[in-house]
């Protein structure tokens, strides 16, 4: 088959895993996730534990050990023999906490503990590494089987970049598709979608390879069994086939340990899924898939050792064997799973580990480097973390091709499997001991993990790139097996001991009681304080999530809470909320640290300790129950404290009202009366004369406007305007505010920052009415910001309902929050230091036009200075003009 | 009318025994992958071995399959028998 | 030479309006057009006569009124005192001065009532 062709085929079937996973993510935002989630898929994207290793390896290792490659196959069917009570509480359990990660898992567990989630995420990088290598190597090797030109020599230029074109290839892919947003649960639907298209063009290829040899080559299933019993008379191959029950059952538990430890399967296990529920389904689908995965692997093995050269490396049977058989396109099939196996593989490798280096490395540093107030630093978090997410991605994709480039794609690679899923397990006690036993502590975790850690780099790691040797053992006994053996035994030795001598801090105790007993994770002990604190949390979150989303949360928390406007009571259970949700995005230790700073950590308390003996003890069902009737009293009642104080305020401002009306009418008049007595004094100077009457002509001036805003005012209360309603476009209308407002302190040398292109809608509403609206805003701006170098920021967004958004945001220092839900009141400027000579009723006058219009105008929070949000429907409730 | 129904009380018996089973299983499973290695291994390291794992692993998937749609058959009764329950209860609150 | 009259008032137009009719008359008269600091303006001046708005900008007429009757000097405490209001009622604080005056107001009974408390 002609290297072109192959290239060409390569090409267009990573073409269409960008399709796929672009259609996914496509439908994904619109909201089409029924069919991405079904649990199909769900354990379909489990296959990405089929690496290359095993898609190629797996004929390879059974040619030389016979039976014992099924182990790597039969752990996960163990585990997932459990799924109904084991692996759904994980699931469960990780998803309450919004875990990220493996290291984010244990971190989470022991006490938000950053370092020991830093050190996990060493262990995931080192055992990385290799194994992508060994990917780039599996597509690189495969590629060679069909470069082989006639005469059995290899056109080497013509390979000279695969791997590193793959490495670019699946960089790139992962990049574009892995971080994409910084959704708060992690989930990449784009990406999922096409591991699980990948694991059927694996399954398929395979399936259609053991097909063909077992019926093709061989003469039925009766036939292949009398083959195999055949070639185990051959003296060499009996005694590698020779099942030894030390390494069968090392195996066994290593791979159980891994289907649960391995970055990638973390990934699509825990943080994909949706819910616990797609595993009722993936616990019996997903041994179904590695039984049918491995049904032929002795089949194909037995039949390459009988019909190829001796010489072939049995690694590549699943190639050679078609090829030389003449069968190219079953050939280009399977070249084309062993390609899916390896891509799908380092793609979710990546995205899991590069999670783990941004979440526990990068993001940690970079916030303890600036050591800057979080409330302070207006920069965007979210940013630097996608960007820290995707640099980490290019340099692990990137050390996995320098360290295939180093070994020379030796055969020292093929070991590595093994290597890195002794590697993870070595966190498996820790993770086990803490989702089964309340009294592991983090200080055991970290000896456990750490003696493991080294025992394993020393005795299993660094023997296999050769340096060092093997374990010296009894006869008789494999030295891997004992590596991996008095590793994970000493691990878990030493950190049940450490754990037993130790007494964990408060919030370790509760992480500790909600992981064991998977019941929620406990609350903010943190007492509800004023609203201006939640402020600074809004800034934080809008950092990570992007003002929109942020913006969405709070409003939806302080609705939940009964309270109208953005900002939250800072309850014990939104600031649980908040914690979790960030903790999706950026870790919870990271996450807890961040609130900590923002809201101020207060420590826990004995009562709070008394409260998690008896959390435990409680019925969880009478709890819920409970729990709701006293949110919904809490609720109501903080509804009606709220329509309380609103109504005491209204009173009072009613009974102000006409006093204010009185000063604002009397204090024109008093100049208008003093200078036209004055002006009957003869003895004035003309130049006197002159300006007196300028001021009397002013202040009437002042008088009418007055007056006209009253009318204006009670006009629009009454709900009596008359609405003129036209299409216009929301451009012009700003476009003119700006030009109207620009007479406002004409002094001042104003920044405008639009987006012109959002701004071309068109708008059904009275233009005049929304222009008043705009001037009005953009004057006040213009008034009142206070900044050295005034800068006016107007965007415009056009929601999924119709009608428009209207920013208008400047970088002044803002209203106090205190303030912000008076500034809409009639006069609510009266003992403003500032009110440059206005009534205040101008707000009051935006407000109630935008009702009238049928859209609102309000104070957006936490922007960087004064900024409002105006608000339109498609078109005017009612309005016909 | 007795303060809870027969019915109820099966449902979740029932459901408790499923979920123990769903509890022994993968201790079931791991012990028959790895007594017989211990064992016999000679005898299983063949063509003979090769039927012995693949008809295991086969009927371990089949057990799994059916113990979960047993289990959330089981759920679902429990559920429905409670909110029954629920109901009558209601039904006969003063 | 001292002072005759301090004003504190916010509304230049009308400070403007009492400044002309009382200079007019004969006296010294300076202003001043915030709450805050009015304190110390009216401690380095000494004038002989506080005309004090009652609204102003950052601090009120009335807690002015309040400090200054609190001063350890007494002649600064005992200080006349009149008070100017565009509000119908001045509340407590109208109590702790000498006169109230309500805007809009006639320029001769401004004249009348500075004379008297001058005299």
């Amino acid at each position: 088959m002609p290297l072109n062709a192959l290239v060409i085929s390569c090409l267009a079937y990573a073409a269409l895993m960008f399709a796929v996973a672009y259609a996914a993510d496509r439908a994904a935002a619109r909201g089409h996730v029924r069919w991405l989630d079904h649990p199909l898929v769900y354990t379909l994207s489990l296959s990405v534990y089929c690496s290359a290793w095993t898609f190629y390896g797996a004929v390879g290792y059974a040619s030389r050990s016979g039976l014992e490659f099924l182990t790597i196959y039969l752990g996960p069917t163990i585990i997932f023999c459990g799924a109904w009570w084991g692996l759904r509480r994980l699931v469960r359990v990780a998803r309450m906490h919004h875990v990220t990660s493996v290291a984010d898992l244990i971190s989470a567990r022991f006490g938000k503990s950053n370092r020991l989630a830093a050190m996990v995420t060493l262990i995931a990088v080192i055992a990385a590494t290799p194994y992508i290598a060994l990917q780039l190597q599996s597509v690189r090797l495969s590629f060679e089987v069909f470069a082989m030109d006639p005469r059995g020599v290899v056109t080497a230029d013509a390979l000279g970049g695969t791997a590193l074109w793959v490495a670019i290839g699946l960089a790139a892919f992962t990049i574009l598709f892995g971080t994409r947003n910084l959704a708060a649960d992690e989930r990449h639907h784009g990406v999922v979608t096409a591991i699980a298209f990948e694991a059927v063009v694996k399954l398929a290829a395979f399936i259609a390879l053991g097909i063909f040899v077992v019926w093709g080559l061989a003469d039925g299933p009766v036939d292949m069994l009398a083959r195999i019993n055949r070639a185990s008379t051959d003296p060499r191959i009996a005694e590698g086939w020779l099942l030894k029950p030390d390494r069968w059952t090392a195996l066994i538990l290593i791979s159980a340990a891994a289907i649960l430890t391995l970055p990638r399967m973390f990934q699509v296990l825990v943080v994909e899924a949706a819910d616990e529920d797609r595993l009722h389904v993936a616990g019996w689908a997903f041994p179904a898939y590695l039984f049918a995965m491995s049904l032929f692997v002795l089949p194909i093995a037995v039949m390459g050792r009988e019909l190829l050269p001796a010489d072939a490396n049995p690694d590549l049977y699943v190639l050679t064997l078609p090829a030389a058989s003449g069968q190219n396109l079953l050939a280009l099939l399977v070249f084309l799973g062993g390609f899916s196996a390896a891509t799908s593989m380092v793609v979710v490798c990546a995205i899991a580990v590069a999670t783990m280096v941004s979440n526990h490395w990068l993001v940690p540093a970079w916030l303890a480097l600036r050591r800057i107030p979080v409330g302070e630093d207006t920069d965007d978090l979210r940013g630097f973390v996608l960007n820290a997410r995707r640099f980490a991605i290019l340099a692990i994709v990137a050390a996995g091709w320098v360290y295939h480039q180093a070994s020379g794609g030796a055969a020292a690679l093929a070991a590595m499997g093994l290597v890195a899923f002794s590697g993870m397990a070595q966190v498996l006690p820790a993770m086990l001991g803490g989702l089964l036993w309340r009294g592991a502590n983090r200080k055991g975790a970290y000896a456990g993990i750490g003696l493991g850690f080294t025992l394993w780099i020393g005795l299993v790691f660094l023997p296999s790139v050769g340096i060092g040797g093997d374990l010296p053992v009894p006869q008789g006994m494999d030295a891997w097996t004992a590596a991996v053996a008095l590793s994970l035994a000493l691990n878990t030795l030493v950190f049940v001991g450490v754990s037993i001598f130790g007494f964990p801090d408060p919030v370790e105790r509760f992480q500790g009681l909600s992981f064991v007993s998977a019941i929620e994770p406990l609350r903010h002990s943190r007492t509800a304080s004023a609203d201006d604190r939640a402020e600074p949390l809004l800034a934080m979150a809008r950092r990570i999530w992007g003002p929109e989303a942020a913006l969405r949360y709070f409003q939806t928390e302080a609705r939940r809470q009964g309270k109208s406007g953005y900002l939250p009571d800072l309850t014990p259970d939104f600031l649980t909320g908040l914690e979790r949700r960030l903790a999706g995005s950026i870790g919870s230790a990271t996450a807890h640290a961040m609130i900590d700073r923002v809201a101020g950590g207060v420590a826990l308390t004995v009562a709070d300790l008394l409260q998690v003996a008896d959390e435990a003890q409680r019925a969880k069902e009478e709890t819920q129950r409970l729990e709701a009737a006293q949110a919904e009293l809490t609720r109501t009642a903080r509804q009606l404290h709220q329509a309380n104080e609103k109504l005491t305020t209204l009173s009072v401002q009613k009974d102000a009202f006409l006093g204010q009306i009185s000063h604002e009418l009397r204090t024109p008049m008093t100049s208008v009366r003093a200078f036209s007595e004055i002006l009957k004094d003869p003895d004035v100077s003309d130049p006197d004369r002159l300006r007196f009457a300028a001021i009397i002509h002013d202040e009437a001036g002042r008088l009418t406007r007055l007056l006209d805003d009253l009318l204006d005012l009670s006009v629009l209360e009454s709900g009596q305007a008359q609405l003129n309603i036209t299409v216009v476009n929301l451009h012009d209308l700003i476009t003119r505010a700006l030009e109207a407002a620009s007479a406002t302190r004409a002094e001042r040398g104003f920044l405008i920052d639009r987006d012109l292109p959002s701004e071309h809608l068109g708008l059904i509403t009275d233009p005049d009415r929304l222009l008043q609206v705009l001037i009005n805003v953009i004057s006040n701006a213009r008034k009142y910001c206070d900044a050295v170098h005034p800068v006016l920021i107007i965007r415009v967004q056009r929601p999924q309902a119709g009608g428009a958004i209207i920013d208008i945001i400047d970088n002044g220092s803002g209203i106090d929050s205190g303030r912000q839900s008076l500034i809409f009141e009639k006069f609510a400027r009266l003992n403003d230091p500032a009110r440059a000579g206005g009534a205040g009723l101008g707000l009051a006058i935006c407000k109630e036009i935008m009702v009238t219009l049928g859209g609102d105008i309000g104070y957006l929070p936490g922007q960087g200075g004064a900024a409002f949000r105006i608000v339109l429907p498609q078109k005017p409730a009612g309005g016909t003009g | 009318m007795p303060d809870r129904p027969l019915f109820l009380e099966r449902a979740s018996f029932r459901r408790r025994r499923l979920g123990d089973a769903a509890r022994v299983l993968p201790v079931l499973a791991m012990m028959l992958m790895l007594v017989p290695v211990w064992w016999v291994p000679r005898s299983l390291s063949y063509a003979g071995g090769a039927v012995w794992v693949f008809t295991l692993w086969a009927g371990l998937i089949v057990a799994v399959r059916a113990l979960h749609r047993a289990l959330l058959r089981a759920e679902t009764a429990t559920i429905r028998a409670s909110e029954d329950h629920a109901k009558i209860t209601v039904h006969n609150a003063p | 030479m001292q002072l005759d009259i301090l004003m504190i008032e916010d509304e230049v137009n009308i400070a403007e309006a009492v400044r002309f009719i009382l200079t007019r008359a004969g006296w010294r008269v300076d202003l001043h057009g915030d709450g805050d600091g009015a304190i110390q303006i009216i401690r380095t001046q000494r004038p002989r006569l506080l005309i004090l708005d009652l609204m102003l900008p950052n601090r009120s007429g009335a807690e002015i009124l309040a400090e200054l009757r609190q001063d350890a000097d007494p002649e600064l405490a005992a200080m006349p005192v009149l008070m100017l209001t565009a509000r119908g009622q001045v509340g407590d604080a109208g109590g702790q001065a000498d006169a109230v005056l309500s805007k809009p107001f006639d320029n001769d009974d401004l004249r009348a009532m500075v004379r008297k408390m001058l005299s």
